[in-house]
């Protein structure tokens, strides 16, 4: 072909402006560099924030890590992040903002159960994905929801087998946090000091507000346990830890919990308030393996602050690898192909708490659990360690390859 | 017998925090009628002063009555900007006040986290048949008494005592027999405001300090206040006694939330049937 000099210039320029327009260079890379945008609802403020802080950065290390390797599918990830302020109002405003105005492929988020309770329906409502990234009562039934937290069967099962059948707490008194986390994590506890042939005295709740423990401690003395049972949650219920140790003591009656730690309680309390303390965990900074090691170190350099991390902390992480994990299996980032990757019951990583992988069956995720107690440093001992627990007690009631549309939170019973 | 100990034990125990959290209150709200939503605050601040203290290795007892005086000089600066603008201007100082105790929790969250920061409880415990006490909370019943005893001593039989209670009985008069009125104001506030500290700082090792400490307290220390009526510490100490007995028995027997109701539930029958609260036909008394 040949071009007249005139032809040649209007064609060169042309090309040159039309490729140097930015749009047209990002939509040459075949979407290349259009972000997937990962949304973040946790509450850096407002009284239960103390759960979120350390997983708000663990959530943005995770993110940063993936864009340093080069995004997810040849795509970078953009982190949307909203600040739900312990308030259960502002998650399902912006569980809303994220799904509709930002478009967010997934949520990671919740703290507490009622937070995850509000956002469900409405993550349902607009065809989205939550990832719930929270230890939790158990028996969220829903596709469109993933529980990477421990759940009862695989915490409180073997905490309990250990406390009641090796310590010989066979008398237990359970203290709970008056909403439905504590409701539902109650019930769990009597059933497995039931079926352990030990015997449940009492059941008291505790609304979050509260700091006078010393009515309900004279009662437990009155009734003298062998164990006191704690699901008590955030930062006025410490105050039972400290009034335990100064009217009772852990010398004379054994302490366990399910919820005690998650919160750091363990750094705010002294030496021998927190000494003794038995509880079970996904994670703790103690744990003696390569990957826990590197997770601690890794965040310590991410965010400057040389702090205990604990397990909430590591659930931003975790959250995070589980997601994208099931993004390259399924390919594609939408909601629905990735819900369709995980109930393959293929997506698995490995992490800082050992491998995770999610059940297809239920979205709940199978984990490595720890027996753990408080000493006199501030941090764990490990005590023993089970190897991939299966999130049994959901498994029990709930199958979402049967049926997909199953939206229900299960609840166990005790008769 | 231990159960009747542990019964003495808890109402002791509930009548401490009541007139802990409503003496400052009772100066601040109860004489100066100055509604102070940042009350709570300012014992929120009393406690973090006994954290700090501790963690310079200051003897606790000695932190106590710097907490104190540290709130008391905070009483002053607040007073002096903001409330003495204020007086007799009750919703003006509602607003202003409020907006001070957002300002506080945000500048404590942002100086010292969000975690709960502990002073480990001293002394141990004392053994009566099945139950053991702490000996702190004894203490704290001490710490109670002996700031009321001091406060009641203070109002009634000293000359100051003597002028505060007539200047906020008629501040012209007053000032007509050379009163300097807007000192009185700000010695009672700062005064008021360092009861609050003290309570604070007493409270640390049995909750904590955390931002948000004081909204746990606010509200009770008002409801006391308010139930005692116009003499502020009789007032005061008639409501704590009420309220303490009705939370410790009940919540002995039942539970720590049926405790809570049944005192609000107490207080909104006492104040239907005495809307000037208990001492609201006593005409003579502080």
């Amino acid at each position: 072909m040949r071009l007249s000099r005139r032809q040649f210039f209007q064609a060169s320029s042309g090309a040159l402006a039309f490729a140097s327009l930015p749009h047209v260079l990002r939509r040459a890379g075949i979407a290349a560099e259009d972000p997937i945008k990962v949304g973040n609802i946790l509450d850096r403020t407002g009284i239960l924030n103390i759960y979120s802080l350390k997983q708000i950065q663990a959530t943005a290390m995770a993110v940063d890590e993936i864009n340093a390797a080069g995004g997810l599918l040849g795509r970078p990830l953009e982190l949307v992040f909203y600040d739900s302020q312990s308030d259960g109002q502002y998650n399902s405003q912006y569980v809303t903002e994220a799904l509709v105005k930002d478009k967010c492929v997934v949520v990671h988020g919740g703290i507490t159960s009622s937070s995850r309770e509000v956002m469900r329906p409405i993550v349902n409502r607009f065809k989205g994905l939550l990832f719930y990234n929270s230890l939790y009562e158990g028996g969220v039934c829903d596709r469109r929801h993933v529980s990477t937290g421990m759940v009862p069967a695989q915490q409180l099962e073997p905490l309990f087998d250990y406390v009641v059948n090796e310590l010989g707490g066979k008398r237990t008194y359970i203290l709970a946090a008056d909403y439905n986390y504590g409701h539902i994590t109650s019930k769990w506890m009597q059933k497995f000091t039931r079926d352990n042939g030990g015997e449940d005295l009492a059941v008291e709740f505790f609304p979050l507000d509260v700091t006078n423990f010393q009515p309900a401690i004279s009662r437990i003395q009155a009734a003298k346990p062998d164990v006191v049972m704690s699901a008590l949650v955030g930062g006025a219920h410490i105050a039972f830890y400290r009034q335990f140790e100064a009217s009772i003591g852990k010398d004379n009656m054994m302490l366990a919990s399910g919820s005690y730690g998650v919160g750091l309680e363990h750094t705010q309390l002294s030496p021998e308030e927190g000494n003794g303390i038995i509880l079970a965990t996904s994670f703790v900074d103690d744990l003696d393996t390569a990957e826990a090691k590197d997770f601690v170190s890794r965040f310590h350099a991410y965010t400057g602050d040389t702090g205990y991390v604990g397990e909430y902390g590591e659930y931003g992480e975790r959250g995070v690898k589980v997601w994208a994990e099931a993004v390259r299996q399924a390919g594609d980032a939408s909601s629905d192909a990735v819900i369709e990757a995980l109930a393959s019951g293929n997506v698995s990583v490995v992490g800082a708490g050992g491998q995770y992988t999610v059940d297809g069956q239920t979205n709940h995720t199978t984990m490595d659990i720890h027996i753990v107690r408080g000493n006199m440093s501030q941090t764990f001992d490990v005590i023993r360690s089970f190897s991939q627990r299966p999130p049994l007690d959901t498994q029990q009631v709930c199958d979402l390859h049967a049926n997909p549309d199953d939206k229900t939170q299960y609840e166990v019973e005790v008769e | 017998m231990d159960q009747v100990a542990n019964y003495l034990f808890q109402i002791g125990f509930s009548f401490s925090i009541f007139i802990l959290i409503s003496l400052g209150l009772a100066v601040i709200f109860g004489m100066m009628r100055v509604i102070n939503l940042a009350q709570g605050e300012f014992l929120m601040l009393g406690a973090y002063f006994c954290t700090l203290c501790n963690h310079f290795g200051i003897n606790l007892w000695l932190s106590f009555i710097l907490s104190a005086l540290a709130v008391g000089v905070f009483g002053i600066i607040v007073e002096r900007l903001v409330i003495q603008w204020l007086y007799g201007r009750i919703i003006d100082t509602l607003l202003a006040t409020w907006g001070l105790s957002l300002l506080l929790v945000g500048g404590v969250t942002t100086i010292f986290g969000p975690q709960t920061e502990s002073v480990a409880a001293p002394l141990g415990n004392v053994q009566v048949g099945a139950f053991g006490f702490p000996i702190y909370g004894l203490v704290m019943m001490a710490i109670a008494v002996a700031a009321l005893a001091a406060v009641y001593a203070f109002w009634r039989f000293t000359r100051y005592g003597l002028i505060v209670r007539g200047t906020m009985q008629n501040p012209t008069i007053s000032a007509a027999l050379g009163v300097n009125r807007s000192l009185v104001y700000m010695l009672t506030f700062a005064f008021g405001s360092a009861l609050t500290g003290l309570a604070g700082a007493v409270l640390a090792p049995i909750v904590g300090a955390y931002p948000t400490l004081g909204i746990v307290y606010i509200a009770k220390a008002f409801i006391t206040v308010i139930s005692g009526g116009h003499l502020p510490l009789v007032g005061t100490v008639s409501a704590s006694g009420l309220f303490s007995t009705i939370d410790g028995i009940v919540a002995t027997v039942s539970s720590s939330v049926i405790g809570e109701m049944t005192v609000l539930f107490v207080a909104i029958i006492l104040l239907r049937l005495l809307p000037l609260g208990i001492t609201g036909r006593m005409t003579r008394g502080v």
